[in-house]
Order: C-alpha cells, then structure tokens, then sequence
C-alpha cells in the first residue's frame, strides 16, 4: 500500500515538473529568439510580420482580473460577511448551493451568458459590448463563489467574542460584524481573494467569448481586449514554427504570473497561522 | 439611589427556565456581588441587563428591567443601551488590532473622529483602568501582545471609553493570576464612585472584599439579597449559609 501512496504522490509533483519543463523548454528559445524585451514590452503582435510583442496581451489580462477582482471581491465579502453573521439558516442553505452550483456552471455557459445577455445590454448602455468592461464583469461573476465560500469560512472562524465584544460596546450589528470581526478574518479574506484573482487571470474561454480580443493595449474601459489566454487559445490551432513557440512563451509567463499569485498565497497561510 | 431596578422577570431558553420571578435592585455607585453555583442564572441575568441574550434566538423574556425608570425593553435603542450599561467578559476578548484602536473602538462608532479628541479618550480610559503606563509607549502595538491580566485591564478599559453608567463584569478575574485579580479589584472599588458595578463571581472572598451588596442564586431563583457585611457574617437563609461556607457548589 505505501508504494501506491508514493506512486500517487509522485504524479501530482511529476505533473507540475513536466509543465514547467514543457514550457521553459519551448518557451525559453523562443523568447531568446524573438528577445526578451521585444517579446515581453513589444506592443506589436503581428505574427504575419514575424512581430511578436505580447505587452498588450499581458496588459489586458492584468485589466480585466483587476476589474473583476473590483467586482467580484466587495461583492463576494458583502455576501460572505452576511451568509456567515446574519443570514437565517434556510437563507443560508440556498446562497450555498447556489453558491455551489456557481462554482460548478462550466465556463463556456458563463462565456454564453455574457455573450447572450452582458454584450448587447453593456452595448445598448456604452456603446461597444465587448469590451474590457464587459469581461471584467463576466469574469467578476466567476470569482464570486471562490471569493464567496472561502471569506464565508475565514469570517466563521473568528472566536464568536470579537462579535459580542463591539456589540456590548454599543456598536450596531453591521459595524460588529465590518469593524471588529472582518479585520480578524482579514488574511483569511486576502487569500480568497488572491484565489479569485488566480480564477481570473487563467480564465480562457468566457473571456474569449466577451473580451472582442483585438491585439492592442485597451485605451479604456469600452476597448476591446485580448488576454495572455484567449492569445493563446485563438492562434494555437493553425501556429507553426517559432509563431507556436511564441505562444508557448506566451503560456509561460502565464504561469509566472500563477506562481507569484500562488507565492503571495502560501505567504498568506503562512500568516494565518500564526 | 436605584439605576436599575428588575421586576418579575421570568427568562426562558426555550422551555427552560433560567431565571423565575426575580424582582431585585441595583444601587447607584455601588458594587453588587452575584454569587453562586454554575448554572443558576447569574450569566443570564447580566445579558439580560445589556440585551445580549438577544443574541439567543429561543431566549424569551416576561417581567420588566426598569434603567433609570425606562424599561429597557421597550422603546429604548439597544445600541444605545449598550453604550450606557457597558459589560467586561469573562475571558478578555481585546479585537485582533492595535491597543489604541481596540480603546477607539467605541468612541469612533459615536462618530468621534478627531485625533485629539481620540488621543484624550485613550489616554484617559487606560489611565482608568490603571494600565497606561504600561501602554503608553506602544499604542500602535498589537492588543493580543499584552498578557491576560493586561487583556482584561485594556477590555476595561475598553468599555470605560464609551462612558457607559452600570459596568457588567462576568467573572472578570477567574483567567487572571492573583496579582492581576488584585490590580482589578483596586480599580473597582476606585471606580465605583462613578459607575454602578454588578459583578458575578465564584470567588467568596473577592465578594466579600469588594462587594456593597451580595445576592446569592441557587438554581432559577434568588436566595438572599443583602449588604455584603450581612451575607458574609449572619447570612439568614440556610442555604446561603451553607454555601458560603464551601459546603456546596
Ligand atoms: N444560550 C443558551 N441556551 C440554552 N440554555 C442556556 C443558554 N445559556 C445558558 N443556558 C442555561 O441557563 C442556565 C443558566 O446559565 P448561566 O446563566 O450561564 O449560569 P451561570 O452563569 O450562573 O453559571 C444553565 O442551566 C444553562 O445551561
Ligand atoms: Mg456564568
């Protein structure tokens, strides 16, 4: 029995090592090729003229998870705050399981969604629909039932007698429960947050579905947007040559920015626990 | 003078009565002791002072609590309620922020806002609660970093802060070493000039230290209610007598 563990424990770690190695080893030469600040600040994704710069992209990924976490992360602590404090038990039973069911729509349905109902409504109201506005939204709602059950159990962990404490002081239930109980939850909330902004960063297909993906830096909220995924996602089918390579370079730096977020993560854990 | 005054009050959990037709005073800058065994009612019947027992969705209440003639169960604001009958708990429970700002707490959710003002209030209530010359150089300190005794002397401090009239303590110095029960019992008796204290305790002697009255529960009911020279030397129900004596509970 014990080598099936190690044998099971071995693939998750062989998993990570073979992805990394994959995309170093394709990514790698391809960035030296192209030149790494050509590839990395360029602002020109022409493959057709052997331009590779992917600036806009990676722009336009940081846009829309910024915009969706400013969505999302008031949105889902509110929810969370109030699903943990002050929501009767049958309340509290159907926002889980919607909860739930969130967390488990395919992301394509999302993609649907948006491009059904986000897309013409933003258009009628702004003008342009698809639109960095339109996938920060979208990708806002998707990170909601991340942000959402991992707050709810941060905020229930903290000791029941920070609540009573600012109640007897006087406070009102509200300012109890955003003043003297979400601080005490407040790395706890971080880390949903950081998670969400994980969801966010790798999120492809709803995003391709909404975002209009031209290859520019989106001068504003109404531009169209293209992100280090959908990049990938759309030329992947019919890239050769040092194009596919620069794609794969492309994903690497995706996974770079997964690193960090999941750095700033363990730091987090790392503070709670203390 | 009576602050508060209880009338027939009947307090159920559910089916279960805690708390059987109690009428009973507390006098104005005094200390009154509630002694007696664990689980006869004396946690409830200070929640049911400040209304946390709201908190207790099956908790039903008859009778009235009369504060300053006003029942507290009627028209008046339970925030502001709370801020005139400040309560101390059993286990210091100081917010996970810095000691200033657990002392601001309270001020800042009456809309106090300038620094001066807050930096007065502070100042004041930890001197209060005889423990700003241990805090004065680190404010901004984190509140969890004080020891237990401190804890509780920065929550006393803490709900001083709002100015509140009646002070409830619950057992406020059972998780405290003698030195620091001490240190509390000093203040108390200090402050009693200007609050009206109601403390619960399990400790004879520190009731009959500190203590102007005693009221002694058995059960769901009130024994003996009295001065605290009284109880302690000529106590005149049996059961009281017992107790006091360490004959049971
Ligand atoms: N939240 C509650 N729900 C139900 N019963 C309770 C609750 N709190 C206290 N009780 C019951 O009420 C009685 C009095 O409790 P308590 O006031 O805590 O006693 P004491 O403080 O004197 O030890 C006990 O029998 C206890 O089990
Ligand atoms: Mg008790």
């Amino acid at each position: 029995m014990k080598i099936v563990f190690f044998i099971a424990a071995w693939v998750a770690i062989l998993c990570v090592a073979l992805i990394c190695v994959f995309l170093l080893a394709n990514g790698l030469p391809a960035i030296g090729e192209i030149g790494p600040l050509n590839f990395l600040l360029g602002t020109k994704w022409k493959p057709g003229n052997d331009l590779y710069g992917i600036a806009p992209m990676i722009v336009g990924s940081v846009y829309v998870t910024a915009g969706a976490v400013l969505i999302g992360a008031p949105i889902g602590i509110i929810t969370a705050v109030y699903m943990a404090q002050f929501a009767g038990v049958r309340l509290q039973k159907l926002l889980r399981s919607a909860v739930a069911l969130m967390a488990g729509i395919p992301s394509v349905i999302y993609g649907f969604f948006g491009l059904v109902v986000l897309v013409p409504v933003l258009r009628n109201l702004f003008g342009t629909g698809k639109s960095v506005l339109t996938a920060s939204i979208l990708l806002g709602m998707m990170i909601l039932p991340t942000i959402i059950s991992l707050a709810e159990s941060a905020i229930r962990a903290v000791p029941k007698s920070y609540y009573e404490g600012a109640l007897a002081l006087g406070a009102s239930a509200e300012r109890s429960a955003f003043f003297a109980v979400l601080p005490a939850a407040k790395s706890g909330i971080l880390a949903a947050v950081v998670l969400g902004i994980g969801r966010a960063v790798g999120e492809t297909m709803a995003v391709v579905m909404v975002a209009g993906n031209q290859e520019i830096i989106p001068n504003g909220l109404f531009s169209g947007v293209r992100t280090m995924t959908a990049n990938i996602v759309l030329e992947m089918g019919y890239a050769a040559g040092l194009h596919k390579d620069a794609l794969i370079a492309t994903a690497a730096v995706l996974f770079v920015f997964i690193l960090i977020i999941n750095f700033l993560l363990s730091l987090l854990k790392g503070q709670e626990a203390q | 003078m009576n602050k508060i005054s209880i009338q027939n009050l009947n307090l159920f959990y559910g089916s279960f009565q805690a708390l059987k037709s109690l009428s009973m005073d507390f006098q104005e800058n005094e200390i009154t002791a509630l002694i007696g065994p664990s689980g006869c009612g004396k946690s409830t019947l200070l929640k049911s002072l400040n209304r946390m027992n709201d908190l207790v969705s099956s908790c039903k209440i008859t009778g009235q609590v009369l504060l300053d003639n006003e029942d507290i169960y009627g028209t008046m604001n339970v925030n502001l309620l709370r801020k005139r009958v400040g309560m101390v708990f059993q286990k210091p429970n100081p917010f996970p922020m810095s000691i200033y700002d657990n002392i601001a707490f309270g001020p800042r959710t009456y809309g106090i806002r300038a620094k001066m003002r807050l930096d007065d209030i502070v100042e004041k209530a930890l001197t209060s609660a005889a423990i700003w010359d241990e805090t004065r150089d680190r404010l901004k300190k984190s509140a969890l970093s004080l020891s237990g005794g401190q804890q509780q002397r920065l929550c006393l401090a803490r709900a001083l802060a709002v100015a509140p009239e009646v002070l409830l303590m619950d057992e406020p110095t059972s998780a405290l070493d003698p030195i620091s029960t001490l240190k509390i019992e000093e203040l108390l008796n200090a402050l009693k000039r200007d609050y009206t204290i109601i403390i619960v305790t399990h400790n004879m002697q520190q009731a009959a230290r500190i203590s102007d009255k005693t009221a002694f529960f058995l059960i769901d009911e009130m024994i003996e209610y009295g001065s605290a020279d009284q109880i302690f030397s000529l106590p005149k129900d049996k059961r009281t007598e017992d107790y006091i004596t360490g004959r049971f509970g």
